[in-house]
């Protein structure tokens, strides 16, 4: 069931209409409201019901894995020299990432809901995999979209979807990456709302998403609080999660929000340094304003332009952040910090060389912070690192940043 | 009685429908744009729905999207439309300009600004395709403030509650939106459009014009005759993007453009 235990203490969130504060909120077309209307309704129904969630468990149980161990890096521990290192292994998961919790439960929706199809986009391609994975597993219609340039930097994934029977749909508009995937995939909703239900893929979009999708998610806390309990006797003292849209990053943080003692980073890309604008961290760097659907810190020029982004890891490559990030920033109870291409890929080696576990680029940048982090903490401390995906998608970006082509 | 709804009233009076294009503004560039405002309105057109191009337009086909790209190419933004207002404001005092958009642009500008400068410029009416009725309870009265229309759109999908909260918050005219998609798309089911205007008429008095897949004389004429009048955008555009840059396009260039319109026109005065 939905995390909702800190209703009393005043992280709760959203209201009726999808806000988180002043995030969140539902800035759709009118052709689109009926659809999160009925996502709403039916959501709303299904999250009070104990049928749904066992089934959600058996699920995440036998098809996904679940749960994933919590791991002591003990050679990561040392090279950083500090605190313990724990990663919490989402990269375990059946199709590598934390995006199957998410996809899997969506996918039960769209059942309860008897749609046909499913669309979704995707940056990495991870999602768009988990979705065409949990498509399959239930012969549903399933069309991924995906910007050009992702494309061209995911190949492996793009065939992954292939055997799954996807179709992916390139998205030559815009920046050709993630964002502009997200308008093809909210115009295809809005064509084919009777028939097509759309897993959108991180906490954005317009209310239910940033809800639903957090409430998939929240697993990845639960667990590691569990884990912690019986692994530490305690609570962690500060847990770090990558944060593109925000998905691993609210799934960790959720569940902890109301114990005080537990510190919480959210790693943002750097790309080439925030100070060089070559970089995708709106939260550390952006203001304010609306995009798909939720008001939320973006990237954006003086005239509201949406701006392109720049990362290594084409899963953090967007503009935008689930709106509930964007209120736990101003309320202050999570850290926004950002990590760059060059420390996220010596990250990315020093994980592989130590612990033998290839994470994702998007991951590495948790990784990379959490190191830092680490060494300014005792040796009795421990920080949790959500490990939110496995780097084999990302061979090819590392060995081409190399100067090899495999 | 704000410029939109004189107009409305003295076309309802005259039998005349309300004929309105919409353009990107800054498609192929300012300049361009301006000449093919006034045209617009010589060649029939009873106000115009400016659009202000955003880097994500996510309710437009591909057609706008496009005009989009190549304003947003050319530099034109929010606070370049309003200037292109008031300078089209020094020539044409009567025509109502709309203008179309996304929510982002003006939130960056800030709610309060961007009202003082839209009526400042002569703006008459804002429609956001992103923001619904439940997001705009802070800019609709900042709007009427300054004597500027907020327009809602109804789509095929809306619910009869939701109607009523639209039209509420809704001045100026409503805008129908007559198939499931984005601009551009597919065809019309008149007799679905038709039963839909039905059910909105005994819910208010406003003008209701219907937008989204109107593209020629025929397609004008049919909705026209269900309604106070059409918007016709795609089909404009698509012809826009014929134009060279560089405020470069012959008279003779220009008409081809505006032809849409002027056969529109003769269309629908035949009803
Ligand atoms: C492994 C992995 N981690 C993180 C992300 C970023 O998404 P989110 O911030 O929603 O967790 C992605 C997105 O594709 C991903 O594939």
């Amino acid at each position: 069931m939905p995390d909702m235990q800190q209703d009393s203490i005043g992280f709760a969130g959203p209201d009726s209409l999808g806000h988180f504060g002043p995030y969140g909120g539902t800035f759709v077309g009118e052709t689109l409201i009926a659809a999160v209307e009925e996502l709403s309704r039916v959501y709303e129904e299904v999250s009070k019901d104990p049928e749904f969630w066992a089934e959600y468990d058996h699920d995440l149980k036998y098809y996904v894995g679940r749960p994933s161990p919590l791991y002591l890096a003990e050679r990561l521990t040392a090279e950083a020299g500090g605190a313990k290192i724990y990663l919490k292994r989402e990269d375990l998961n059946h199709t590598g990432a934390h995006k199957v919790n998410n996809t899997i439960g969506q996918a039960l929706l769209a059942k309860r809901m008897g749609k046909t199809r499913i669309i979704a986009e995707t940056g990495a391609g991870q999602h768009g995999v988990a979705s065409a994975t949990v498509a399959a597993r239930l012969g549903l219609e399933c069309f991924v979209y995906m910007g050009a340039e992702d494309i061209q930097r995911q190949a492996p994934n793009v065939y992954r979807m292939k055997l799954l029977g996807a179709t992916v749909v390139s998205v030559d508009s815009g920046s050709r990456t993630l964002k502009d995937a997200m308008n093809e995939a909210l115009r295809d909703w809005a064509t084919n709302v009777d028939s097509t239900y759309y897993i959108i893929g991180t906490v954005a979009g317009p209310h239910p998403y940033p809800q639903i999708v957090r409430d998939f998610q929240c697993i990845i806390g639960r667990e590691t609080r569990e884990q912690s309990l019986a692994q530490l006797g305690q609570l962690p003292d500060a847990l770090v999660a990558c944060v593109g849209g925000g998905s691993n990053a609210i799934g960790m943080f959720h569940p902890f929000l109301n114990d005080s003692s537990v510190a919480m980073y959210g790693v943002e890309a750097g790309g080439d340094g925030v100070e060089t604008g070559r970089h995708a961290a709106p939260l550390s760097a952006g203001v304010p304003g609306v995009l798909h659907g939720n008001r939320t810190y973006l990237m954006t020029d003086s005239g509201g332009q949406i701006m392109e982004t720049h990362s290594v890891s084409a899963g953090l490559d967007y503009p935008g952040v689930g709106p509930e990030h964007a209120w736990l920033k101003d309320l202050k109870r999570v850290n926004y910090v950002n990590a760059t291409d060059t420390e996220a890929m010596k990250a990315f080696h020093q994980l592989t060389r130590l612990e033998g576990i290839i994470p994702a680029l998007e991951s590495a940048h948790a990784v990379a912070y959490a190191m830092r982090l680490a060494a300014t903490m005792a040796p009795e401390q421990s920080v949790v690192i959500n490990l939110s995906g496995r780097g084999d998608k990302d061979i090819q970006t590392v060995a081409k940043l190399e100067g090899l082509t495999l | 009685m704000s410029r939109i709804s004189e107009v409305s009233a003295v076309a309802a009076q005259q039998g005349r429908k309300l004929l309105i294009p919409y353009l990107v503004a800054g498609d192929p560039d300012l300049p361009t744009t301006l000449k093919l405002l006034h045209k617009l309105v010589a060649d029939g057109a009873d106000m115009i729905e400016l659009g202000v191009p955003f880097s994500d337009p996510s309710s437009d086909g591909p057609v706008i999207q496009r005009g989009v790209e190549r304003a947003i190419a050319g530099g034109t933004n929010l606070a370049k439309v309003l200037d292109l207002v008031a300078e089209f404001r020094l020539q044409n005092d009567s025509t109502p300009i709309v203008l179309m958009g996304y929510l982002n642009p003006v939130e960056i500008m800030g709610y309060e600004a961007f009202a003082s400068r839209a009526s400042d410029a002569g703006v008459d009416g804002v429609l956001i395709v992103d923001m619904p009725p439940s997001e705009s309870s802070v800019l609709t009265p900042l709007l009427k403030g300054k004597h500027i229309d907020t327009i809602f759109l109804v789509a095929p999908t809306t619910t009869e509650s939701r109607c009523a909260q639209i039209v509420a918050n809704c001045s100026g005219y409503l805008y129908y939106v007559s198939l499931k998609g984005v601009t551009g798309a597919a065809l019309l089911d008149t007799e679905s459009v038709r039963l839909s205007i039905e059910k909105l008429r005994t819910m208010t008095d406003l003008p209701i014009v219907i937008g989204f897949g109107i593209k020629d004389a025929a397609s004008a004429r049919a909705m026209g005759a269900l309604s106070e009048g059409v918007i016709i955008g795609s089909a404009l555009v698509e012809r826009i993007e014929k134009l060279p840059s560089d405020d470069t396009a012959s008279a003779q260039q220009l008409a081809q453009v505006t032809e849409v319109i002027k056969t529109a026109r003769e269309a629908l005065d035949t009803l």
